[in-house]
């Protein structure tokens, strides 16, 4: 069984003489090639996600495997979330009180510490690090499976894999993200003011009062639960590349790398999109 | 032994004589691009029969297998189970149908983060309601039938790969099938090893009177255990029947196979 098909590219069955004559041109051709792959790349993930929201919804569920998942994406992310959300608060506190602290905004410093870990350092930060973490480890897990023929074995024991392997990895990474992210801005915040009192003092009480002064439910879940929508992108990109592995170790490794350069970037893309959403729909 | 073998093969012919194909592909072409792999296979195989397939590497033998069980899908032709063409099922349906099938792979796919007990188990926590003292029960008297006894705790990095096998096997009997399907059983195996595997196929199937499918490059395994053997060329069945009437074949392909294995 094939889960998202390798072909070669046709960009050399060019109907038009002068099209035909452009592709001897090594770049052109080249280019149409990474074309022609870039649009199956796109097409095989599509039928590769609707296998598995069909897998997923349809019975029998694998709860047991959910729930291990669960515990492996999440709880085993959560010390190297914790840790990047702390540093990234500590270092939001150095640049933005040198930087308020030029333009006479010194005041201002705990609300823009607030407001840029829980709209969007903390979302960030929390996306880019699960994506390495546990998209390497899913994409990595399945592609060595699938190159062993377990995931063979799986099949042929008239066990969906779909349902089994992608759709459990990829539901626990949606339930993950935001509560990972909550931990991601509680550790932003403790160290954003742990960085700050250690230069002028300030009480826990007055940075908390005076920087979600003005702030409301909708600057905080919206970017909390668009990270539910990067966890979707993790998911299924590692589950997608390990389980259309081919090629032994050196196939291995390929997926692993793949699988966390392709989703941080379209999580980076995703974030554009839910940031512009955001605005429009919680102004 | 060579007796009990010979008792066991003519029993097993008897008890196949005049039954109903549980296995029967026809005429199945099956390409991978532009590389042709099948050129129009036709066998079958009847309950308590066991053929044996054999070949050079890279005939298809390994394809044949996977499409019995629907890890591929034949270009045409059909794979009947049980007289059902399964070729055009979904995934979804054709899990009725895997149950009643045992496959051991090459390298025996155990899964390598599982527990023997837990590899054993897997079929059976899928598909049967069984309480944990029972599912235990069934998985030691699997273990106790391929002779892995007391290696539930065991990981499939710790064992051997004859000891892989066997689990493998164990894996495979699980669901009680009525067809065992052995890619290349005794490949990689020391021969006091392969000797044993052969041992235990034969005992498993006078025990279970299953319709088996071994494919193999090793002939003298394949005469071991098979009541009929076929030999494919170039994705065709080149002969078919038994060693002696492959022994007996004026076929230059047959007689060099025979010669050099």
């Amino acid at each position: 069984m094939s889960y998202g098909k390798s072909r070669p590219a046709a960009a050399l069955d060019a109907p038009l003489p002068g099209l035909r004559a452009l592709l001897m041109f090594p770049a052109v051709s080249s280019a149409m090639s990474l074309i022609n792959g870039f649009f199956e790349w796109f097409g095989d993930l599509g039928i590769f996600f609707w296998q598995v929201v069909r897998a997923a919804v349809t019975p029998p569920f694998e709860f047991r495997e959910l729930f291990r998942q669960l515990d492996e994406i999440g709880s085993k992310s959560l010390p190297l979330v914790a840790l990047a959300g702390a540093a990234t608060g500590v270092v939001l506190s150095l640049e933005a009180r040198y930087s308020l602290t030029r333009f006479g905004a010194k005041s201002m410093l705990p609300a823009a510490i607030v407001f840029s870990v829980i709209h969007e350092t903390g979302p960030i930060i929390t996306g880019l690090v699960v994506s390495g973490r546990v998209g390497a480890g899913i994409g990595a897990e399945l592609a060595s499976m699938k190159v062993t023929e377990q995931i063979d074995a799986i099949e042929a024991s008239a066990v969906n894999p779909y349902r089994l392997l992608a759709a459990t990895r990829i539901l626990a990474c949606i339930v993950m993200l935001p509560l990972l992210t909550l931990a991601a801005d509680l550790c932003g915040l403790a160290m954003g003011w742990v960085a700050q009192a250690m230069v002028e003092p300030l009480s826990l009480h007055q940075f908390i009062s005076s920087g979600f002064k003005g702030a409301d439910f909708n600057d905080f879940l919206p970017p909390t639960f668009k990270t539910a929508g990067f966890g979707l992108i993790i998911g299924l990109i590692a589950c997608f590349q390990g389980m259309r592995t081919r090629g032994g170790a050196e196939g291995v490794g390929r997926a692993a790398t793949s699988s966390v350069v392709v989703s941080s970037l379209f999580v980076i893309l995703a974030d554009v999109v839910f940031v512009k959403l955001i605005i429009i729909f919680f102004p | 032994m060579e007796t009990a073998q010979s008792i066991a093969l003519e029993r097993r012919a008897a008890e196949a004589d005049g039954s109903a194909a549980v296995v029967a592909l026809e005429d199945l072409h099956k390409s991978f691009g532009s590389q042709p792999v099948l050129n129009g296979i036709s066998l079958s195989v009847s309950r308590g029969e066991t053929l044996a397939v054999l070949g050079r590497s890279g005939t298809g033998k390994s394809v044949l297998l996977r499409l019995i069980i629907g890890l591929e899908r034949p270009d045409s032709g059909s794979v009947r189970i049980h007289g059902q063409d399964i070729a055009g099922l979904a995934l979804d349906r054709i899990g009725e149908i895997r149950k009643k099938i045992g496959f051991l792979f090459q390298h025996a796919a155990l899964y390598d983060s599982l527990t023997v007990e837990q590899n054993v188990a897997f079929p059976l926590q899928h598909h049967k309601k069984m309480s944990r003292s029972e599912l235990r029960g069934r998985v030691e008297e699997l273990l106790a039938e391929v002779g892995m006894e007391g290696s539930l705790e065991k990981m499939p990095a710790d064992i051997s790969g004859g000891m892989q096998k066997r689990v493998g096997l164990a894996r495979a009997l699980a669901l009680e099938p009525d067809i065992l399907l052995l890619d290349e059983p005794t490949a990689g195996l020391d021969p006091i090893s392969s000797a044993e595997i052969d041992d235990l196929v034969l005992k498993l199937q006078e025990e279970h009177h299953m319709a088996s499918i071994v494919v193999t490059h090793d002939l003298h395994s394949a005469k071991a255990i098979a009541d009929r053997l076929a030999l494919l060329n170039e994705g065709k069945v080149v002969i078919e029947g038994n060693f002696e009437q492959l022994a007996k074949s004026e076929i230059e392909l047959v007689r060099q196979f025979l010669k050099h294995s």
